[in-house]
């Protein structure tokens, strides 16, 4: 570790951990005010859908969901590889501490999505490009846990876990363009970086709002989780020993 | 070259091998990826024979008919080049519309009948309010029919493009 970029400091357990303890309240406070804001506008304020009724609102948790799950797994995989590479301690803690909000973005996104389909398409489930490939995502989450889990060295944990993540990232542009690609009965992106979106703009700004929300909680559980792991694994440190004799914070 | 570049070259390396042989397999998988065929397809011979298959376009507006019997619910399904009927006897989803997206399950019957045993809803990605609908499918009507008047006073029989409201993907 150079000098020169005082970030690196945070690379560090001992350095990280009170740094992601005063972190978790900001973003545990903004993750209550934008889901307040994004529930009131996408439940009360946006209008009913030309077609769908009331029940395109489940949008409001269906598209953050499926977009989190996502990108919690390019974050794990990016830390995977600066661990491998690096053999930094920390990124291995962190890939972990944010599988278990991945899989439960994953699993959030699989169930709105039956719940969804059903009255809309007809079917609480198909085989089809978008459907399966999340499935996949959720189940390489799981396996994922269960690797790292039943390893007991943590640094060949991580090591294994990485390789795991790493492959398992083709499968994200998969999810992502398969309704372009393939035939598909999920429908096309409705926002995108390439395209005006397709929404009314209360819609718009209230999916938005409830994507915020769920990236700040996303921030904050996995914040919460990094330091209990960071205390389980440096338990031996004499930064541990001090931080639990201390005032527990 | 340091040893964690070196680790890091490596993994960028192994990325983009491991992104070029799943393309590979995908694109040798397209046509099992695929959930549904078109009636194009069909014609032209491309849908599995004698096994049960998907086919999606969308319902051919003024086609849906109920049969003598009741129960069947008959209707045309097109991806605006080819059409192809389809028989159904079940419920069909709230989303079934003439001029919407569909998916059907089932298998050719004698005549060039499409027999459904399963029929999906396709919607579109565009959301918006009743009213915003209405004004774009007014704006639309009103501007097939001055392409009408422009047609019939100009007597140059341009191939008529599907007038109504944005028509999804399919």
């Amino acid at each position: 570790m150079t000098d020169r970029f005082n970030i690196y400091r945070y690379a560090a357990p001992s350095a990280f951990y009170p740094l992601a303890g005063a972190m978790v309240p900001w973003f545990a406070a903004a993750a209550v005010l934008f889901g307040l804001a994004g529930l009131w506008l996408g439940m009360l304020v946006a209008p009913t859908d030309f077609q769908q009724g009331e029940g395109y609102r489940i949008i409001f948790i269906h598209v953050p969901a499926s977009w989190m799950s996502m990108f919690i797994y390019l974050v794990m995989a990016f830390w995977a590889a600066i661990g491998l590479a690096f053999n930094t301690r920390l990124s291995g803690m962190m890939a972990q501490a944010l599988a278990p909000t991945g899989a439960l973005m994953a699993f959030l996104s699989l169930w709105t999505g039956a719940l969804w389909g059903k009255p809309m398409w007809g079917t609480w489930w198909v085989w089809d490009a978008r459907l399966t490939s999340e499935l996949i995502l959720l189940f390489l989450y799981i396996g994922y846990m269960a690797l790292v889990a039943a390893i007991d060295d943590p640094r060949r944990a991580d090591k294994a876990g990485g390789l795991l993540l790493l492959v398992g990232v083709v499968n994200i542009p998969i999810i992502y363009f398969s309704v372009k690609w393939w035939n598909t009965l999920h429908q096309g992106a409705s926002v995108s970086l390439t395209k005006s979106p397709s929404m009314a703009a209360t819609m718009l700004w209230g999916m938005l709002l409830m994507a915020l929300c769920f990236w700040m909680y996303s921030i904050a559980v996995a914040l919460i989780r990094v330091r209990t792991i960071m205390l389980e694994r440096e338990r031996n440190t004499d930064w541990v020993r001090e931080t639990l004799e201390g005032d527990g914070k | 070259m340091k040893t964690r570049h070196k680790k890091l070259a490596l993994i960028g390396g192994a990325l983009a091998v491991l992104g070029i042989v799943a393309a590979l397999v995908l694109n040798a998988l397209n046509s099992n990826i695929a959930l549904f065929i078109s009636p194009t397809d069909v014609v032209a011979g491309k849908a599995p024979q004698g096994k049960a298959f998907r086919i999606g376009g969308l319902v051919k507006e003024g086609s849906i008919k109920r049969q003598a019997d009741g129960v069947t619910v008959s209707f045309i399904v097109t991806d605006t080049d080819t059409d192809l009927t389809v028989n159904y006897k079940g419920i069909l989803p709230d989303l079934f519309k003439e001029g919407k997206g569909v998916v059907a399950q089932g298998r050719m019957a004698d005549g060039g009948i499409f027999v459904a045993s399963e029929v999906l809803a396709k919607h579109d990605e565009n959301y918006m309010p009743p009213e915003a609908a209405k004004a774009v499918g007014d704006a639309h009507a009103r501007a097939a029919e001055k392409k009408a008047a422009a047609q019939a006073a100009g007597g140059q029989a341009a191939p008529a493009a599907n007038p109504s409201a944005a028509p999804p993907k399919y």
